[in-house]
């Protein structure tokens, strides 16, 4: 190795770097000891815990539906697809189907939802690298999606309009027009992310070749999502397993082999065109009828079952398990495959050998929600 | 990649390890084997080398009042065959083989449950606390879990 020749000629001893708590990018409560030897990272060790709020213990005392808002802030950045991995393992689980109109104002939301996380994703990036205009560029055209949110949920960030069976109101009349304007400036907004972003010579250098993660290295650990289409492995569950009326969409799923930190940007970039296309499919086969299927007042498991239903979530794969306990309304056991949680083991293995700068990008490009990594 | 057949693949496990260590659960929702705890490890190797699940999805504990049950999603990706592998083991000192070697995604995912639930995964290399304080006492999602206590002590109340 290249840092024990180093040694060789000149003893230096390793030392400790805390970065964390309380640090912006680590977005949210993350501790990160990271051994260094001079400027180059020996080892990383993740702490978490810090947003632990024992959700899952909390699932089991609530109902099915009162269990719909604590699933809105697991990942608080992507809105509507938390709350549809659980509502669809409910509705898996209880026999339920929700009505044609419902499954597409799902699908609407839930890509809008994609795209705020991925917007906040690059920006937070340019952020964090020290280009301020491109975040803020990034955070004024996601202001757009979080009025339409509050047009249809009244809440910004938390939106938990979704119900087992559909959605709890329709969207309303002016949602069209903005969502429709939206999808018509998307192209526009890129093209300045291009600008800004992609074209920006110092923000190549701190990206490309940065954070290399190999696809044998991401399917071993797990890597789901942009992350693992950023390392060449070609998997959407969107595509692979469609899950509510995903199959009638036509959209490509962007993949790249580099694998590291510019591949990873680039294919979030991407699937920013792609979700847009599916929102314009759906904006234009939009049925009219019921927006929630006729449940129970109270919903009760029917059996001993158990379920796991996985989505494709901004972060990767979104999983719910949940154990029902026949003829009861509350789960006997929830659990939550977090992709955050799981794509941040392998933040130690590409932060091997690098600088300590290359953190700050790994980080950031690895996209983590804390709140989603602690529970 | 081997097509999948789930009878198939069912009788080559079972000619594998016999009746007693080995059973078919199939539900409504899913395909799935009930496995004896020790044997989990050769039974997700057969699956990943020979049958290519090659994604360890999820890892999970459910406590199920006398004992544990210790769930291991598995899928065929690119695409969506799975298999749920499930293994019981008893509730006082539970031991469960791990399988990091296998599938190094499991390291987090036994820890957590380590945590959480208070299953010990012999054979992991770090096998420690990741959600919770490391001095934290008892393990919260287990059913018999006293939550009142749990808050007295934290408010001051009890204890020091």
């Amino acid at each position: 190795m290249s840092a024990e020749k180093a040694t060789h000629q000149l003893p230096t001893d390793h030392y400790i770097v805390n970065v964390g708590p309380q640090h912006p990018s680590t977005h949210g409560g993350a501790h990160l000891q990271t051994v260094l030897d001079g400027e180059i990272i020996v080892d990383t060790v993740v702490k978490l815990g810090y947003v632990h709020r024992s959700v899952e213990k909390i699932a089991e005392s609530k109902t099915f539906t009162q269990f719909i808002p604590y699933t809105a802030r697991l990942d608080y950045l992507s809105g509507c697809l938390p709350p549809l991995a659980y509502t669809q393992a409910v509705e898996k689980l209880l026999d339920i189907f929700p009505t044609e109109r419902a499954e597409y104002i799902r699908i609407i939301m839930a890509e809008f939802s994609r795209i705020s996380s991925h917007l906040l994703c690059i920006g937070s990036l340019a952020l964090d690298l020290g280009a301020t205009t491109a975040c803020i560029y990034c955070v004024r055209d996601r202001e757009q999606i979080m009025d339409m949110f509050e047009m249809v949920g009244g809440q910004r960030l938390l939106l938990s309009f979704l119900r087992v069976g559909g959605v709890s109101h329709d969207l309303p009349e002016n949602f069209y027009p903005a969502a429709r304007r939206f999808i018509k400036e998307l192209p526009k907004m890129i093209d300045e992310y291009h600008a800004v972003i992609t074209g920006n010579e110092i923000l190549q250098r701190r990206l490309k070749g940065v954070g290399r993660l190999s696809t044998e290295d991401a399917l071993a650990y797990g890597v789901t999502g942009p992350n693992l289409r950023a390392s060449g492995f070609d998997y959407d569950i969107r595509r692979d397993d469609p899950y509510g009326i995903y199959d009638r969409f036509k959209f490509e799923v962007p993949i790249d082999s580099g694998g590291d930190a510019w591949a990873r940007y680039l294919v979030r970039v991407e699937e920013l065109v792609q979700s847009a296309r599916i929102i314009e499919q759906a904006l234009d086969s939009l049925p009219e009828g019921d927006i929630c299927a006729k449940t129970p007042r109270l919903l009760k498991a029917p059996e001993n079952q158990d379920v796991y239903h996985h989505i494709e979530s901004s972060k990767g794969e979104l999983g719910f398990y949940i154990v029902g306990a026949a003829g009861k309304d509350k789960p006997h056991r929830l659990h939550v495959r977090a992709p955050s949680f799981i794509n941040l083991q392998v933040l130690p293995m590409i932060c091997r050998g690098a600088k300590f700068q290359d953190l700050i990008t790994n980080i950031a490009t690895l996209d983590p929600v804390l709140g989603e990594a602690d529970r | 990649m081997s097509a999948f057949n789930w009878e198939n693949i069912f009788t080559d496990l079972l000619n594998q390890f016999g009746e007693e260590k080995l059973q078919r659960q199939d539900s409504r929702l899913s395909q799935g084997i009930m496995a004896e705890a020790a044997i989990v490890p050769e039974v997700l190797c057969i699956l990943r080398d020979q049958y290519a699940f090659n994604h360890l999805a999820n890892l999970t504990v459910t406590d199920f009042e006398d004992e544990f049950e210790v769930i291991y999603h598995l899928y065929q990706i690119p695409g969506s065959q799975n298999i749920v592998l499930k293994s019981r083991i008893k509730r006082v000192s539970p031991n469960m083989p791990s399988v990091t070697e296998l599938f190094p995604t499991a390291d987090w995912q036994e820890r957590e449950a380590f945590d959480l639930m208070g299953v010990t995964f012999t054979g992991h290399p770090n096998l420690i606390r990741v959600l919770l304080p490391d001095d934290f006492e008892g393990h919260p999602l287990r059913k018999d879990f006293n939550r009142r206590e749990w808050q007295e002590v934290i408010s001051g109340l009890k204890g020091d």
